[in-house]
């Protein structure tokens, strides 16, 4: 297919439907309303189900009740909207129900503002709800990139039978792009016959499915967080992403960044080289997990003296940083959370303040 | 002679935990029964409430999904709408419907939403252990009621039934009990009736079942059975509010 030019938001629901994800369920919020606009025409197309719900918390149930029958089904929303989804995720995590949830961040805390933002870091990465639940989290740099991870995070959280985030910032949802969608994935949900509650009569035996997050019995329910905890350790070793950009020769800074934030810290990159000044960049694609040895890795070359986590909050992906770095190396945050994204200009007057 | 009384194949060999004179067993039988007469078992859900029928799933056989508290008819709709062919049933309390899921009941409800919900009204929170609902009784004393509730300060409870039979979508709302044996075998037409209209993919069906908590009423079984039927009935009375007809 030839590129077309389009916004992250449609994209992202275009994306879904060629993921073979035809149940869409969904609240409107800033700045991403527009995928619900965009699938309220396009899923009727398609036979597909879409329903706007009363609000993000009955809407992340009807995201659990469609994915405990097995369907491939995804809803997108916005910061406090998440947090207010954040509950059915962990019944979810709990429960071993896979879906794909999209937050285009904003500002905040509280309803902060509706320009980008990667406020939700800590949220997304470090267990959203209660309980010890975690998400497998892509975090897109482009429009291009948002597709390809959409289409990826559905066969992910089938593997893993767990929710998957895309955490993408407002621009990202926002900007127009050219974009070339991929084939339509040809997989559908793997053996959801085994665990969903589908009807029995969709089984070949009389064993009837239960899905559940309770367990009464202190076992039991140590048993199933053994489960889950591996789950997410096989996470760690099969998961991790991310791009390496100009680390190959040396490099006296580091920086990690990621999202909209990483790409106005390559063009900082590339004007800074044209000075002389040689900065890498490891630019996380999961935040979780995170690539921690690929940090390590890269702060530890022998030319690098600093390594800086650059983002759109208030030093959230920096404490991520630091643990990867282990104390090797320093390690200094730059970042904005208003909703303007820091300009080349900004990154590039931290940076060679840390590089003097 | 044939066999005239027998177990329906809907529910499980195993024992409940229901307190003594709590009539969430004659309700769980109720609903199996419609399962087996209807012949739907291999393609029904239900949908396991927060509160006392926490465990139902338990005493079932068929394919079940957990709720949290009052999102239970969200769950629904999510399943119902990606799987229209499936039977798919709620089954909650009054805490869980009345209080913390009131929002998910009206939208599901207005929406028309093709599921049945089986709502279990006993007047006070029972698996927490006693706290006032808000359908619990004027004057009626729960542990968060000590001095009973003061309708002044927080309201008179709420008839589930007459609220959403004030919206125009949902067309099968009744309120039964099952707290005499003559409306037992009432209840029991209804929660069919509600069931057939989702197979015929008729409307939202909705049955309010007047029932007891001994345990947190402080009575004995039969004491609460009397006090549910003078105490409750009158203000929360029996019969049909709306049906498609």
């Amino acid at each position: 297919m030839s590129k077309v030019l389009m916004k992250g938001n449609e994209a992202i629901g275009e994306a879904a439907i060629r993921a073979g994800c035809l149940n869409y369920f969904a609240y409107p919020i800033t700045p991403q309303s527009e995928v619900a606009e965009y699938l309220s025409r396009r899923l009727p197309e398609m036979g597909g189900v879409f329903l706007q719900g009363e609000s993000e918390v009955a809407v992340s149930y009807m995201i659990f009740g469609a994915a405990a029958a097995g369907e491939r089904v995804f809803t997108t929303s916005s910061s406090p909207g998440i947090s207010l989804m954040s509950e059915a995720i962990s019944y979810m995590a709990g429960a071993q129900c896979p879906a794909v949830f999209v937050n285009i961040m904003r500002g905040g805390p509280g309803l902060g503002g509706i320009l980008p933002s990667q406020a939700d870091y800590l949220q997304a990465t470090k267990g959203i709800g209660h309980g010890d639940c975690r998400l497998l989290v892509l975090a897109p740099a482009s429009v291009q990139e948002a597709v390809e991870m959409v289409m990826m995070a559905f066969p992910l959280a089938e593997k893993y039978r767990n929710p998957v985030m895309i955490l993408g910032d407002g621009l990202i949802g926002q900007m127009m792009e050219p974009v070339e969608f991929p084939d339509h994935l040809k997989t559908a949900p793997s053996n959801k016959n085994e665990w969903a509650v589908n009807g029995m009569e969709t089984r070949k035996s009389d064993r009837r499915n239960l899905i559940r997050s309770l367990y009464l019995d202190p076992e039991k329910l140590n048993e199933n967080n053994l489960i889950l905890k591996a789950k997410y350790d096989r996470m760690k070793k099969e998961e991790v992403r991310f791009e390496a950009y100009n680390t190959d020769g040396d490099y006296g800074v580091l920086i990690v960044s990621y999202g909209t934030m990483s790409r106005v810290c390559r063009t900082a990159i590339d004007q800074l080289k044209e000075r002389g000044i040689e900065v890498g960049m490891i630019r996380p694609q999961t935040v979780f997990p995170f690539p921690e040895t690929a940090v390590e890795k890269a702060a530890g070359k022998k030319s690098c003296r600093v390594v800086a986590s650059i983002e759109m909050s208030m030093g959230q992906m920096v404490e991520d940083v630091e643990r990867a770095v282990k104390g090797k190396r320093p390690v200094q945050w730059y970042g904005k959370c208003g909703g303007d994204v820091p300009t080349p200009e900004e990154v590039m007057t931290f940076v060679t303040s840390l590089a003097a | 002679m044939g066999k005239t009384f027998h177990k329906p194949l809907a529910l499980s060999d195993q024992v409940t935990h229901y307190c003594p004179g709590c009539t969430h067993g004659v309700i769980h039988r109720l609903v199996a029964e419609v399962i087996d007469e209807l012949g739907i078992q291999r393609r029904t859900v239900g949908i396991a409430p927060v509160g006392c029928a926490v465990l139902m799933y338990n005493y079932f056989t068929f394919d079940f999904l957990e709720a949290a508290h009052g999102r239970a008819p969200a769950q629904a709709t999510g399943m119902k709408r990606v799987r229209p062919d499936l039977v798919v049933f709620t089954y909650q309390g009054d805490g869980d419907l009345a209080s913390i899921g009131m929002g998910e009941i009206i939208h599901a409800a207005n929406r028309g939403e093709k599921i049945t919900v089986i709502f279990v009204n006993n007047a006070v929170y029972g698996m927490t252990g006693g706290q006032m609902a808000p359908t619990t009784m004027p004057n009626q004393r729960t542990t968060t009621s000590p001095f009973g509730r003061r309708v002044e300060e927080v309201g008179m409870p709420i008839k589930m039934a007459e609220l959403l039979a004030a919206l125009q979508t949902p067309a099968y709302i009744t309120r039964q009990t099952v707290i005499k044996p003559k409306f037992v075998n009432k209840a029991k037409k209804s929660i069919k009736k509600a069931f057939e209209y989702q197979m015929a993919g008729q409307c939202f069906s909705f049955v309010e079942v007047v029932s007891t908590c001994p345990t947190n009423w402080g009575l004995t079984p039969v004491e609460a059975l009397r006090w549910a039927e003078e105490t409750m009935l009158p203000y929360y009375q029996l019969g049909d509010l709306k049906t498609p007809e």
